[in-house]
């Protein structure tokens, strides 16, 4: 065979390199193919062989004849190939005949001197199986999590009878990159939601000329509510993320295993030292939250309600009780609890490679939001029944 | 037999849901020995040493160890060193603190002691002067070498090895293989290595099972040059003759 044709511009059937004839036979029909049939021809030989296709009846038999071909590369023999299995699944028979030994050589590797496989129709899933499948899915998800559950209680009591088996010496690492690391985009959001909201209720403040409650305004629902779930929402962004990426890669790259080899609990030596991480800075930004967010608000009451700074502040620790800030840090540990417990348990269940990844950092981030949110109505509700 | 036995799997069945990978299959690892699980893609070989270390529970069967217990993962001291096909170290480790990491955790030896039995681990390997250098910044083969050295660091009577050689050039190949034979004849490491690589197979090999998709079972067990040389079956003679399945001699 010679060098492979250029590919032509333009799509005159005359002037291409290939023909297609249609002849009856002997037993059937007979398609004589001639000339090139080239990859750079494909959409025309894809045209015609579909073409051709119309043109023979169920249980038709044909002869596909290669003996005019005088070059055939993959792309064109994979058409081909197609175009037989294509009659076979319509009941026809195609076999090629007369071709070269060059040219049957093509159709050796391409499978087209070999009877043809019946592929398996692809069976559209019902509803009811698909509501199946999901109805699996979402209680194998929970078996995983009450697996997770229990492994780490059962962790966590063998770290009470011998505090030295956990794995400290990752604790002050993830302190920083998840405490000390966050403090700055803490801050900006929790100034600005102060900030915000105390703009928004200044308009409605000044119509009854209670400037000053803003400074209630700002004072309880930063601290109890809105400075440790803005901050939990920001970790769980930056850290319950990074987390269930993280793990997830290690899962996928086997270096879990390798460490259950080694006699090293996952839960003990990659959860704990991330929990006790969070629980510990999660309080501490949760108090760096309160103060900024009420800065933000005695911003607002100096420069739009004209109130004076001293008279703000003593608005505020009149309004703030100390129950308020503690109810709030409470809730900040529960919150790092979810945060950093539904991330490891997320990256511990990556299945899969790059994409399980990230499926699993989606689903981590997701699922914390909606916890957190489900926490501080629970909270709040229960604050109201108790009293507090 | 003459040889103690390290390891029993007694018809062990592997797989999940409805997909049998293995069923029924037994056979025993002595001390001393090189075992090489062998077979052809997908039929199970990685699989079958997850069971034999413990990462995964038998849908039947058991793997029992020498002194009777049931192969299953706990948190403690590891009676075995792994390495697997990737090498699995840790991305956020030095080479020198992968190695160390099994050593700081399951003795109370000091830092330089420490310290010295990584230098020596890794010159066993060598990777001298590595100690530093991130799991990043290796080649593959350094990276499967760095993982026998972690493996080796508790002194394992037991190493299990997934492809060591697979994705390395011929030179890290037979390097690598001149290694595990000089850790077995020298230290009397018992060495299970799951592999294809007839090579290997045959200049390390000292036993072998090999594993079949189709049938689901053990096909052939014993020296792989006698079963090369003497096989009479079909499936066996293509793989150690390294030809297409129709082809059989």
């Amino acid at each position: 065979m010679s060098t492979p044709p250029a590919p032509l511009a333009d799509q005159d059937p005359t002037s291409r390199p290939f023909r297609i004839e249609h002849q009856p036979a002997e037993r059937g029909h007979r398609i004589v193919f001639s000339g090139r049939l080239s990859f750079a021809e494909a959409e025309p030989l894809w045209n015609e062989l579909r073409e051709a296709l119309k043109r023979y009846k169920r249980r038709d038999r044909l002869d596909l004849d290669m003996g005019k071909v005088e070059w055939l590369d993959g792309g064109a023999m994979a058409l081909l190939a197609h175009f037989r299995s294509e009659l076979y699944r319509r009941g026809g028979r195609a076999e090629f005949v007369n071709a070269s030994e060059s040219i049957q050589e093509v159709i050796k590797i391409y499978s087209g001197d070999q009877a043809v496989q019946r592929r398996k129709k692809r069976v559209a899933k019902s509803a009811v199986e698909q509501v199946g499948e999901a109805a699996y899915s979402l209680v194998t998800e929970v078996q995983l999590m009450l697996a997770f559950l229990g492994q780490t209680l059962v962790a966590l009591w063998a770290v009470v009878k011998d505090p030295k088996s956990a794995n400290w010496r990752e604790l002050p690492y993830n302190c920083e990159r998840t405490g000390a690391d966050a403090v700055p985009i803490v801050l900006l959001i929790n100034f600005l939601v102060g900030l915000v909201m105390a703009f928004q209720a200044s308009v409605q403040l000044k119509r009854f000329g209670a400037q000053i409650l803003v400074a209630d305004l700002i004072g309880i629902s930063v601290t109890r509510e809105l400075g440790p779930l803005m901050t939990a929402i920001v970790v769980t962004g930056r850290s319950g993320a990074a987390f269930a990426a993280e793990l997830g890669s290690m899962k996928v790259n086997e270096e879990v295993d390798a460490l259950r080899t080694m006699g090293l609990g996952t839960t003990r030596y990659l959860v704990f030292p991330r929990l006790f991480a969070l629980m510990i800075v999660m309080p501490l930004l949760s108090v760096f939250a309160d103060v900024v967010g009420i800065l933000g608000g005695l911003v607002v009451a100096v420069t739009a309600l004209d109130l004076a700074p001293v008279a703000y502040w003593n608005e505020i620790h009149k309004a703030v009780k100390v129950w308020d800030v503690g109810s709030g840090l409470i809730k900040s540990v529960l919150f790092a609890i979810a945060i950093a417990g539904i991330a490891c348990q997320q990256g511990l269940t990556t299945e899969g490679g790059a994409e399980g990844v990230g499926r699993r950092t989606t689903g981590a981030v997701v699922s914390t939001l909606f916890t957190l949110i489900m926490i501080d109505s629970l909270f709040t509700i229960f604050f109201r029944l108790v009293g507090k | 037999m003459s040889q103690e036995v390290l390891i029993e799997a007694i018809d062990l069945t592997m797989g999940w849901g409805d997909n049998i990978l293995q069923k029924d299959a037994s056979f025993t690892i002595e001390r001393g020995d090189i075992f090489i699980i062998l077979g052809g893609s997908g039929c199970g070989k990685s699989t079958m040493m997850r069971y034999l270390v413990g990462l995964e529970t038998p849908m039947a069967g058991r793997v029992l160890y020498a002194d009777g217990s049931e192969a299953r993962l706990g948190v403690g001291r590891p009676r075995f060193g792994v390495m697997f096909q990737s090498g699995a170290l840790l991305g956020s480790m030095t080479v020198g603190e992968n190695v160390a990491l099994p050593l700081s955790s399951w003795t109370d030896l000091p830092p330089e002691a420490i310290d010295a039995i990584v230098e020596a681990k890794l010159g066993l390997v060598g990777l001298a002067g590595t100690e530093s250098k991130l799991p990043s910044e290796l080649s593959g083969g350094m990276k499967k070498r760095a993982a026998i050295a972690r493996a080796m660091a508790l002194e394992p009577e037991l190493i299990f090895l997934d492809e060591p050689s697979a994705g390395l050039d011929p030179v890290s190949a037979a390097e690598l293989d001149d290694l595990i034979i000089g850790l077995n004849d020298s230290l009397g490491l018992t060495v299970v290595m799951v592999t294809h690589d007839l090579d290997s197979i045959f200049k390390v090999g000292k036993t072998c099972i090999m594993l079949d998709k189709a049938s689901r079972s053990i096909i052939a067990r014993g020296d792989p040059r006698k079963l090369r040389d003497e096989s009479k079956d079909p499936r066996v003679r293509t793989f150690f003759n390294r030809q297409p399945a129709e082809q059989a001699p």
